[in-house]
């Protein structure tokens, strides 16, 4: 009763906290200043068609960069914590088979997923998505192999490479952006090209097909560790 | 307060009490899921304005019209910054609860004491 009675209090209390700040947000009738901004120089600056890839990118690169190391640090932990025990090795479970719709299914699928993955994060500036969006995407076709054939192991060492190699060229380029252009992260190293082309946008397209290479291969290592874990 | 900030606000408050009162570790960890979603809701509303299209300039959106055809981007990249980063944190969430399943055989958040006072 006491406790039903302290949780009804902290929900009172949160409603009463929380309610100023959401009866301010009033219907908006124009963009703000930084907004402004960022819709009137974004295309002529930067180069994408796709603005919001142009914030994530080059305006607050920082904080993407952040955003994968967030996800780093998620994905060893998940690593850590379900490593594999040492005594499994000796008696496997055998696992059952998967059927044979769900087998050819996988065969036709996967490389369409993984084309349709591909393509999101190379025009990630043009339409909308972009490298997360395109890394969970090849990590889905990863999950549909896997449940279709659960014996087959992940080569581990090439997907480490995939994800440190990715990394480092990220922050390769982000640190070129400071020799050869205004600042850490700036697009402009490349040259911006004809606006709304695959090849535009200076270095966008190139820094989001690594965050989606690496964000794959993330998702991916957490899948299979996932799966390995013997509980 | 527009609709879809009041639907936000609403699943945080729904997303609260689920942590508070559900004894499950799973369905604590849909409440947080529940929370986010919330939160994401109240971000888009901030930058959304009514009538106006995604910012993306594309045939039927000219460079020089989008100032007032567009609705805030920043929110839109802050909402995709947390989706990711609450993919990343339910994932590890559900690992710890797969260990302390491992550890108790139970799920129940009461089996656990030995924080408590």
């Amino acid at each position: 009763m006491v406790k039903r009675f302290l949780i009804l209090l902290v929900l009172v209390f949160f409603v009463i906290m929380l309610l100023p700040l959401v009866s301010d947000i009033q219907p908006q009738t124009e963009l703000n200043p930084l907004a402004k901004k960022y819709v009137k120089d974004g295309p002529d600056e930067l180069g994408s068609a796709n603005l919001v890839t142009s914030v994530i990118v080059t305006y607050r690169g920082l904080d993407t960069l952040g955003e994968v190391a967030v996800l780093f640090i998620a994905t060893a932990g998940v690593g850590f914590m379900l490593r594999r025990r040492k005594d499994s090795n000796k008696n496997p479970q055998k696992k059952r088979e998967s059927s044979e719709i769900l087998q050819t299914g996988t065969a036709l699928l996967t490389p369409l997923i993984f084309l349709f993955g591909i393509y999101i994060f190379l025009h990630g500036h043009l339409t909308p998505g972009g490298g997360f969006q395109g890394g969970v995407v090849i990590a889905s076709a990863i999950l549909l192999s896997m449940l279709s054939f659960p014996q087959s192991e992940i080569n581990h060492k090439i997907l480490n490479a995939i994800e440190s190699l990715s990394g480092v060229l990220y922050l390769v380029i982000g640190i070129l952006g400071i020799y050869l252009a205004a600042g850490f992260l700036d697009n402009r190293i490349l040259p911006l090209g004809d606006f709304g082309r695959l090849f535009s946008a200076g270095a966008i397209p190139v820094i989001y097909s690594l965050i989606g290479l690496k964000v794959g291969s993330e998702l991916v290592g957490i899948l299979d560790s996932m799966q390995r874990s013997d509980s | 307060m527009t609709l879809v900030s009041i639907i936000g606000f609403v699943l945080i408050i729904v997303g609260l009490w689920g942590m508070l009162t559900q004894n499950n570790i799973i369905k604590i960890i849909i409440g947080f899921s529940i929370i986010d979603t919330g939160i994401h809701l109240l971000i888009v509303s901030i930058g959304y304005i009514k009538g106006k299209t995604a910012p993306i300039i594309d045939s039927a959106l000219l460079k020089t019209d989008a100032m007032n055809q567009v609705v805030d981007p920043i929110p839109s990249a802050l909402v995709l910054t947390a989706i990711v980063i609450g993919l990343a944190v339910t994932a590890l969430m559900l690992v710890y609860a797969v260990n302390l399943y491992q550890r108790k055989q139970s799920l129940d958040i009461n089996d656990f004491e030995e924080l408590k006072w």
